[in-house]
């Protein structure tokens, strides 16, 4: 497909790496973040790895909306759909398999009897709102800047038909928001805790949506190099040598890559609907970087009708995630999934206890899918049944 | 979540949707947010919408940057080789 198979050419990645391996100086050390989930699976599905220095480190960022979700907002949905049998349910596929409290999920609401839904789109949600006019439809909103505007489309046209069957569960975050807090870890905070990036692989299509000016505080405040790149495999290895160049000059600007998408401004079309439909929120929990200032949308005043949170009176609990589960600091790229004593052995993309290990954009599942955990998991797995039988006897 | 594909546009049709082609498969999705779209014109389309036009001309600059890389990394490979 045009503007898909160029940028996975083989040819073209072998003189990128050839370049990266000539440039990256072998003195020192580059951790760079990818900001996006996406953009770890791009990496892992690849290869890319493989084709880098070993002093090239990559450190995957919170960018995966299902997992940065905490539990106590997925366990709302949860009592939502559960109190309320007038409820559809209407959320993206990916929401159903997070585990919440007590490790029930959407999925097990609906086996219960809970109307949940899967839904490809918002325009999916208002369809099952119109053909169930005696029905309440929520649409579960998540996802970062690049979801955000659907959404607003969605409350915009609920209002435009007069369609009051229609609220949505805004859980709408901020990328420039989550970054900074990702900065504003102290080195040496404490175990665990210590993160240090040089720099950052930035997001393509929330990027598409804010513009490549949205991460000038990082330069200027942080003194760290931005590059904004596209989702192929070309475009993260161009994309990595440009942050090499930077940091190898000295330099800490924001470079864009994904230039035949990005601007230096945004689409001023979906920043004009959101900020007609949301408002920012004052703080927001995130899984793993706990309570972040100013780092989430909910619905303005204006459209409170639509508003989830405010028809049914929902509020907000805090939750415990399951024990031993890593999935905070491998969100704040503090360790990675294979420090997880869950990982791999009980939890599975097909059983999984943490959010990372859930998302097609959790990097705990791109190292499973990707990094040939699965034979040995079943292998254990195995083993483990084999052991539980020979005990029973 | 932020997952999006390329795919081009096949037909407008009235009321900000389009039919669009991903790799032959036609779908209707949402052309509120981008302007001037024609028919031919290749767009982002993520969750039943399409976010912004792609660019040709600049797909092929960033084409041609990561051709001239490579080259100019193996002609100094092999500088490096003659030279040892």
């Amino acid at each position: 497909m045009k503007y898909i198979d160029e940028f996975r050419d083989g040819e073209r990645a072998r003189g990128l790496a050839q370049a990266l391996r000539t440039e990256a100086r072998p003195d020192r050390k580059y951790r760079l973040m990818e900001f996006c989930g996406g953009h770890t699976h791009a990496v892992f599905r690849y290869g890319i790895p493989d084709l880098l220095p070993a002093n090239i480190e990559l450190i995957h960022g919170p960018g995966c909306p299902v997992c940065v979700l905490p539990i106590g907002r997925l366990d709302m949905a949860i009592r939502l759909v559960c109190d309320h049998p007038e409820v559809i349910l209407a959320s993206y596929g990916d929401m159903l398999r997070v585990p919440g409290s007590k490790r029930r999920s959407l999925l097990h609401a609906r086996a219960e009897g809970a109307d949940v839904r899967m839904v490809y789109s918002v325009s999916d949600a208002l369809e099952l709102a119109r053909a169930n006019p005696d029905r309440q439809v929520v649409f579960f909103g998540i996802g970062f800047e690049t979801t955000t505007p659907p959404t607003a489309l969605g409350i915009l046209e609920a209002q435009r038909g007069g369609l009051d069957n229609f609220s949505v569960f805004c859980n709408h975050v901020l990328t420039p928001a989550a970054m900074k807090a990702i900065l504003d870890v102290p080195p040496g905070a404490g175990q665990g805790e210590t993160l240090e990036v040089d720099g950052f692989i930035g997001p393509s299509h929330v990027s598409v949506i804010i513009g490549s000016d949205a991460y000038g505080f990082c330069a200027r405040q942080y003194h760290k190099p931005v590059v904004i790149a596209g989702f192929e495999p070309l475009d993260v290895l161009q994309s990595i040598l440009m942050l090499v160049r930077q940091l190898n000059e000295g330099r800490a600007d924001i470079e864009n890559q994904y230039t035949r998408a990005v601007t230096p401004t945004g689409n001023p079309r979906a920043q004009a609907a959101v900020s007609e439909v949301f408002e920012l929120r004052p703080s927001f929990e995130w899984r793993g970087l706990g309570a972040i200032p100013e780092s989430a949308l909910g619905i303005a005043e204006a459209y409170r009708h639509y508003d989830a949170e405010h028809r049914f009176n929902m509020t907000y609990q805090a939750a415990a995630g399951t024990r031993g589960c890593e999935c905070p600091a491998v969100l704040r790229g503090a360790k990675k999934p294979t420090d997880c004593k869950l990982f791999a052995t009980s939890c599975t993309p097909e059983s999984p206890l943490g959010s990372c290990m859930v998302s097609d954009e959790g990097a705990c599942a791109a190292y499973f899918t990707y990094g040939r955990f699965r034979q040995e998991a079943v292998q254990q797995q195995a083993r483990q049944r084999a052991t539980h039988k020979a005990g029973r006897r | 979540m932020c997952l999006a594909i390329p795919v081009r546009i096949t037909e407008i049709l009235a009321h900000d949707r389009a039919l669009a082609s991903a790799g032959g498969v036609i779908r209707e999705i949402g052309t509120d947010l981008v302007d001037d779209l024609q028919v031919g014109d290749y767009v982002i389309l993520h969750v039943g919408y399409a976010l912004a036009k792609l660019n040709e001309h600049e797909a092929q600059k960033t084409l041609e940057a990561m051709a001239a890389i490579g080259l100019a990394s193996e002609m100094s490979q092999r500088g490096s080789h003659e030279i040892h």
